[in-house]
């Protein structure tokens, strides 16, 4: 418990965290995704949901020329269409962090950067702290996390909670966000428990997935993370942010998680502050169903640029 | 804190983003001005040459005239039934009755887009129930019944089964094509011909069914629709050439229905009102149950029978639930029937707007804590937000009474026994539901309470397969699956 926000809360007993009905959860979910988002609501959410994606980089091949090209790209969307908003941010591995840094410059974009051993997050806690105050002495803005889910799914709750802590400690003014990787914990109910440790352990934003395993970001889990920010809201009054990541490739979908953030947590949540799309692809996808709404016709993708 | 009060507040000054409106299109509907009476295979005008106008309860704007049949009409009705039934239905092999129930489920499922919009306009349902509930459900009944008509003999094993005669059908306007299904398609299956009347606010979609059917090629007379108010009902149950009569409504109305048949020869099946308890523990999965909550009785506007009406809340999470259950009721949309994001459409008619406003002011009379719902209200048609009554007595008349609205009355409980006791302590039985992570705790409650229908984990789920009806006021009788065979045969 050496988080300083922590000492003012209530830590809740997390081996009784609230259980979570998986069928009513699909049921839920399906009745989201039946909303129909038409004409200005629909071109009012792509925009939206373009202004909240960490465009991101994560492979062993990335080299400081593609990471500037990716930068480019987070400011320069898409030229022809005016009046574009940017992404949230631009998210990268630590050893990247300061091409992207300058990269970016003064345009307002963030830098966040994975760290704790990404993406399996199987290292010492000295080597996760480590790597977290190099990316944040390198400049970045908001620090993305992995949980130990090993330690999680061992029932050693405290350790997850402590470690997350920790990792808040040492990224001073860069928020944080709580990847809990939610492919590897399985079922809602670890999910639901897995959002309450990060919460109360100090997450400013807690995170499904790496992008680097599957299931990634499922609607169902989303859903039971946003519940948990509710909760975990109403008690405390602190808001957390929200950020699935990995498989939202679709504006279709990015509407339909926008739709469920307004109707579970609310509008105040609505907003590159608290939440976030993880996503490469995505951007491209907005782009081309935004000039189809302009001019009644899809364009080929060769007209949007690929980083 | 300070800070995220800050946050909070900077936060909130934002626009909210609101969904523009998605009306499904009427382009594709086609209605007549006027309908007469479906009889022995031809439409027919009514002998007192009156006719009652269908409201849309969603703008208040008339859709189209309707016939309204007297004695006349009715014991034409029955005569043609009986002619086909002696002729040509009670010969046909169950094969080719099958056949037919085939088909017209068939047709059904290629007209689904028209019946679900017709029947959104007509009875008030948002559009996303009629096209994912109403009208699914109702060819899926055509298909398991069309299943059963040449296998009798293997339902009822080392019987002999018999078709009853002339069945005469009343159903209401909560869903008026499933339940025309839910009577249709058994009657039809085990070789009765029926005359069917539905109900005077909510004529159209069963008048399109008859069209269909006329089309399906199915025998002149076999299938009968008259329509009009409860005289002409009463004209139904009391002809004495029927056989069997099968009600769906009201007690009240089913209490007539017994003792007008009463010394008669006729079998008949009632199935009536509720007022179902929806009960959540302690340990039940609590977003899950709120949503469950929601669907039990917001379905419909709570125009439903085995509605969940009377919530009972565990103590120790009553507050929980009680505020989730606000905060859910703020977000839910209602408003134009027709609109594909509408989660609570129109009142079905003026009446019963005026009933369920009756009870909220009794409610507010006997001093409950009520909370609507904040969700804007659409200036034209019969509309009423959903209501939670707080700390309600269990010798409230709200809680006793059916309102058949979207009216909540929420009480809380603290052990086992005493939720047992207040759930069974009404006079009807019709459905309940049981919330709890617990597989042995459901187990317990299904065995103790008295309903026909009781759901776990979930609320108003509905399959052919399954057999749906009531204990007690409820009425009796079985609708579905195997049971509901039973409904219409002889067994010898």
């Amino acid at each position: 418990m050496k988080s300083s926000a922590s000492k003012k809360l209530n830590i809740p007993d997390f081996r009784f965290t609230p259980t979570i009905d998986k069928v009513g959860v699909e049921e839920r979910v399906a009745r989201i995704q039946s909303r129909s988002i038409k004409k200005e609501s629909k071109v009012e959410g792509m925009k939206m949901a373009l202004n909240m994606i960490d465009l991101t980089t994560l492979e062993g091949k990335d080299t400081p020329g593609k990471v500037k090209q990716l930068c480019y790209k987070a400011q320069h969307l898409h030229d022809h269409y005016p009046d574009l908003p940017t992404v949230a941010a631009v998210c990268v591995y630590p050893s990247m962090v300061k091409t992207a840094k300058k990269a970016l410059g003064n345009s307002g974009i963030k830098v966040a950067s994975v760290s704790t051993a990404f993406p399996s997050g199987q290292a010492p806690r000295n080597i996760k702290l480590d790597d977290t105050k190099f990316a944040v002495d390198q400049g970045a803005d908001e620090i993305d996390m992995v949980i130990s889910r090993g330690e999680f799914l061992a029932g050693n709750y405290d350790f997850v909670f402590d470690e997350i802590a920790a990792i808040k400690e040492a990224c001073g003014q860069a928020r944080l966000k709580v990847i809990l990787e939610t492919g590897e914990l399985v079922t809602l109910d670890n999910v639901r428990r897995a959002s309450e440790i990060a919460m109360y352990a100090g997450a400013d934003f807690i995170k499904t997935s790496t992008g680097k395993i599957q299931p990634a970001a499922t609607m169902q889990v989303t859903y039971t993370m946003l519940m948990a920010i509710k909760d975990y809201y109403d008690k405390t009054g602190i808001m957390v942010g929200m950020k699935p990541a990995g498989g939202i490739s679709k504006s279709k979908l990015a509407l339909h998680n926008l739709i469920m953030v307004k109707e579970t947590v609310g509008d105040d949540w609505l907003d590159n502050e608290w939440f976030r799309f993880g996503a490469s692809s995505l951007a491209n996808d907005i782009l081309m169903q935004l000039v189809k709404q302009q001019t009644g016709a899809y364009q080929s993708g060769d007209y949007f640029s690929i980083d | 804190m300070a800070k995220n009060k800050q946050q909070k507040a900077k936060a909130s000054k934002k626009k909210t983003w609101d969904l523009s409106p998605a009306p499904e299109s009427t382009s594709h509907v086609q209605l007549k001005k006027k309908y007469e009476l479906y009889i022995d295979g031809k439409w027919v005008k009514p002998t007192s040459g009156k006719y009652f106008p269908s409201i849309n309860p969603g703008n208040e704007e008339k859709i189209a005239d309707v016939a309204h049949a007297d004695a006349k009409d009715v014991d034409k009705a029955v005569k043609a039934a009986r002619k086909a039934y002696d002729n040509v239905w009670s010969k046909m092999s169950g094969k080719e009755r099958g056949k037919y129930l085939f088909r017209i489920a068939r047709m059904i499922q290629e007209r689904a887009r028209e019946f679900a919009v017709i029947e959104s306009m007509d009875g008030g349902k948002p559009i996303r129930e009629s096209r994912d509930v109403d009208v699914p459900l109702a060819a899926n009944h055509f298909f398991y019944y069309a299943g059963w008509a040449d296998k009798l003999e293997f339902a009822f094993p080392n019987r002999k089964v018999e078709a009853l005669g002339v069945a005469g059908q009343i159903i209401p306007w909560n869903f008026p094509l499933l339940m025309a299904a839910w009577k249709i398609a058994p009657a039809l299956a085990t070789g009765n011909t029926i005359v069917i009347k539905p109900a005077e606010t909510t004529s159209l979609t069963a008048l399109k069914l008859a069209e269909l059917i006329h089309e399906a090629g199915v025998p002149p007379g076999v299938v009968n629709v008259v329509t009009g108010f409860g005289d002409t009902g009463a004209e139904i149950v009391n002809h004495p050439d029927v056989n069997k009569v099968a009600f769906t409504g009201s007690t009240n109305v089913g209490k007539l229905i017994q003792n007008a048949i009463a010394g008669t020869k006729k079998k008949s099946t009632l199935e009536l009102g509720g007022k179902s308890a929806n009960i959540i523990f302690e340990d039940a999965p609590i977003d899950q149950a709120v949503e469950g909550i929601v669907n039990g009785i917001f379905f419909n506007q709570g125009h439903v029978c085995c509605a969940g009406s009377r919530l009972f809340v565990q103590e120790g999470v009553a507050d929980q639930v009680i505020k989730k259950l606000k905060n859910r009721l703020d977000h839910l949309y209602i408003g134009d029937p027709l609109d594909k994001n509408t989660d609570v459409g129109a009142i079905n008619s003026k009446e019963q707007l005026d009933t369920i406003r009756k009870y909220i002011e009794i409610g507010k009379n006997e001093g409950n804590d009520i909370y609507e719902s904040s969700c804007n209200m659409p200036s034209k048609g019969y509309f009423c937000k959903p209501t939670l009554v707080l700390n309600v007595a269990q010798s409230s008349k709200l809680v006793q009474e059916e309102i058949f609205g979207p009216v909540l009355t929420v009480q809380t409980f603290r052990t086992v026994d005493e939720v047992i006791q207040k759930a069974n302590n009404t006079p009807y039985g019709l459905a309940a539901g049981v919330w709890t992570d617990k597989g042995s705790k459901i187990f317990n409650l299904t065995g103790k309470l008295r309903a026909g229908v009781i759901w776990a984990n979930t609320y108003n789920r509905f399959d052919p397969v399954s057999p749906f009806g009531g204990y007690k006021e409820s009425g009796f009788g079985r609708e579905g699956g195997l049971h509901g065979l039973e409904a219409y045969v002889k067994l010898a």
